[in-house]
């Protein structure tokens, strides 16, 4: 069905189409949107699931974890301060191999207060052993939430998934949405480690080197298997709905000699950025990386890279831009933009392009290249 | 506080007390569900505690555990002590835990029971919001605290639960505050069933949790779980100083049933006739060379909480 939606309405539409049997929810800007249209859905009896107002996102996570063992799908939605709150329970959801999938809509951190988009929260997540996926558009946080049920759901990964998008950027855009029905898209919840009183089980108690070091090379395995099953999930859900999604979304970049690489809403500007350079004869493409966590593969040989940051490890460097560094080889030109909800438009990441210095990085309205 | 007569008579429906009596200690299932050779401190009382509260819920139950000395005392993965499913968590989330899963329980249509076992730091400190959040929203499970007034399973450090003048690696010389009330602070959610409990006399926490397992709603037992290495005192005398703590009017065994309290039978005596405070203290290391200035603010502590207690089982507070 066609309609129109904001990024927080389609998360939860997704979600309800997804009929999670435990929803722990805990408000936080720019992401309380989902878990209020979660309440109603449940409130009006269109969702048949059990929600947990629980008071703090701490609990969330925990609730989550306690509900998913206990065997059924689970569903929270937090940003920010709230994501780095229940950081604890982050590790602990994947480290007990449990399919929660938690929307994150980026936010700053503070201080100062800041509601708007930035990407350090997510990034503070980065080696919890969650799967995290970047979306740029309403639609795309629709698909990517209903496949991110199935993905963690498979034996084969068995690990939680984080739908990560932009603050406002995306929350609070409306766009439109074309809604699915879902059929048998997702399997019946089986947690093959679920809690059961016939067969009694220890879980998580302590834990020897030899014994904690084989679980957690078990979750790098399923890290690795899980970049096959993505592609799986994501060639069944194009073959079934008709959109196709991959590690990136490539835009203009067969034949091109610069490559734009940024996250979230700013790759769908960057798109408009290489229309126009194409325009003036710069061969530029735009490559959206989508998957963060597994860090896909990327083929940027024989090209120059612009990597605009939407976040900083401070005294380092730009996340995404030091990843493609180690993932590629290629040197970046490194842009960090778009902090706190600082405006980035296309014509300034056409201006990148036009004014890049691979290997250099630059704060963007702040400060020159360095 | 709720009361009054429909509320007796659902707690007589829902509860099947009669059925569920048990006088003597010969008549709780011979069923283990807590094996022998745990790794378990010589003389533990919670271990002990544990091994009823398991006998009483049977095998329908989960545990929920954060983390506290019942961490090392199941064992270590792969082996384990336990013949229910334990769930470990972080410290300060085993009541959200237990939420979520004695909710994903209900979705399912199961009755299993869902019990939080947790130390006292767990529970009053680092865990207290969690316990709050979970009993306001009226998550039906068990919580139960197992205080041994400190940080036990990291070498005893002060807990909100030490009491006045209790020395631990962290007050060296002594706690300077007094334990925090725990149980007035739970009291302050309304819980259907609250109770207090003690190593000492596991018949009676046996009851007790036979009758909170069949109450919907949330559910609380504090059980005094005295502790030998960290009380400082012989192994042996784990029962005897349990006995004390409630012979003193220190503790005090109590039911508090859709807000109606009853005193139960051992305090009952004790209220009106304490034995000296001094039988208690003098055999724990930890109370070694109090001042007098202490001592007697311990003495009006168990006077003011025996007087409270009192008066709002006579209806008068």
């Amino acid at each position: 069905m066609l309609t129109i939606a904001t990024g927080n309405k389609a998360v939860a539409t997704a979600v309800k189409a997804a009929r999670p049997g435990v929803i722990a929810a805990y408000p936080i800007t720019p992401q309380t949107e989902i878990v209020e249209q979660l309440a109603e859905y449940v409130s009006a009896g269109d969702l048949e699931s059990r929600y947990i107002p629980v008071e703090s996102e701490h609990s969330a996570m925990a609730a989550c974890i306690g509900a998913s063992a206990g065997g059924v799908r689970t569903f929270t939605a937090t940003s920010s301060h709230g994501l780095l709150y229940m950081h604890e329970m982050v590790h602990w959801a994947a480290g007990a191999r449990l399919p929660i999938v938690m929307a994150n809509v980026n936010r700053a951190l503070g201080p100062g207060w800041n509601t708007w988009a930035e990407h350090t929260d997510a990034f503070s997540q980065r080696d919890t052993g969650w799967l995290q996926v970047f979306v740029g558009t309403v639609q795309e946080a629709y698909d990517a939430t209903l496949m991110a049920f199935k993905i963690a759901e498979d034996e084969r990964v068995l690990l939680p998934v984080m739908v990560n998008l932009d603050g406002f950027a995306l929350s609070h855009i409306m766009q439109s949405l074309e809604t699915v029905e879902i059929g048998d898209f997702l399997p019946a919840y089986h947690l093959p480690h679920a809690i059961d009183t016939e067969n009694p089980c220890v879980y998580g108690p302590m834990t020897g080197p030899a014994d904690y070091f084989r679980f957690r090379w078990d979750i790098e395995r399923s890290m690795r298997d899980a970049r096959g099953v993505i592609a799986d999930v994501e060639r069944e859900f194009a073959e079934r709905f008709g959109r196709s999604y991959g590690p990136t979304e490539d835009y203009r970049c067969e034949d091109a000699d610069v490559v734009v690489i940024a996250m979230g809403t700013l790759g769908k500007e960057a798109e408009v950025a290489v229309d126009r350079l194409r325009d003036e004869g710069i061969k530029a493409g735009s490559m959206r990386l989508r998957w963060f966590r597994p860090f896909p593969d990327l083929d940027l040989a024989g090209r120059e890279v612009v990597v605009i940051d939407r976040d900083y490890s401070f005294g380092f460097g730009g996340v995404v831009a030091h990843s493609i560094r180690s993932k590629t080889g290629i040197a970046p030109y490194s842009v960090i933009a778009g902090l706190g909800g600082q405006e980035v438009t296309y014509n300034d990441i056409a201006d990148f392009v036009r004014n890049r210095h691979p290997g250099e990085e630059t704060w963007f309205g702040v400060s020159d290249h360095v | 506080m709720p009361g009054g007569e429909t509320a007796k008579l659902s707690l007589q429906m829902v509860t099947k007390i009669d059925e569920r009596s048990v006088n003597n200690l010969s008549a709780i299932p011979k069923e283990e569900y807590l094996y022998k050779c745990t790794s378990a401190c010589a003389g533990c009382s919670s271990s002990l505690c544990l091994r009823y509260v398991l006998k009483a819920a049977g095998p329908d139950s989960v545990l929920v555990v954060p983390a506290c000395c019942t961490s090392v005392i199941q064992g270590i993965y792969p082996g384990t002590a336990m013949n229910v499913p334990v769930y470990n968590i972080a410290f300060a989330a085993a009541a959200a835990c237990a939420s979520g899963m004695s909710d994903a329980l209900a979705a399912l249509g199961k009755e299993t029971n869902v019990i939080v076992y947790a130390g006292d730091g767990g529970t009053v400190d680092i865990g207290i919001q969690s316990l709050s959040g979970a009993f306001e929203r009226g998550t039906n499970f068990l919580y139960i605290c197992y205080d041994n007034e400190a940080y036990g399973n990291t070498g005893m450090q002060r807990s909100g639960s030490t009491p006045l003048g209790a020395r631990t690696t962290t007050t060296p010389g002594g706690k300077p505050t007094a334990k925090k009330d725990l149980d007035r602070i739970v009291e302050a959610h309304n819980p259907p069933y609250m109770a207090t409990a003690c190593s000492a006399y596991p018949l009676d926490l046996y009851k007790k949790v036979k009758k909170a397992l069949s109450i919907e709603g949330p559910k609380f037992i504090h059980i005094l779980a005295p502790c030998p290495p960290g009380w400082r005192y012989p192994t042996e005398k784990t029962v005897e100083m349990g006995k004390l703590a409630v012979k003193t009017g220190t503790w005090i065994l109590y039911e508090r049933e859709f807000g109606k309290l009853t005193i139960n039978g051992p305090s009952k005596t004790a209220m009106k006739r304490p034995a000296p405070l001094e039988d208690y203290i003098s055999g724990q290391g930890r109370f070694k060379n109090l001042s007098p200035e202490v001592m007697s603010e311990m003495r009006q502590q168990v006077e003011r909480n025996i007087q409270r207690l009192s008066r709002e089982e006579a209806g008068v507070c």
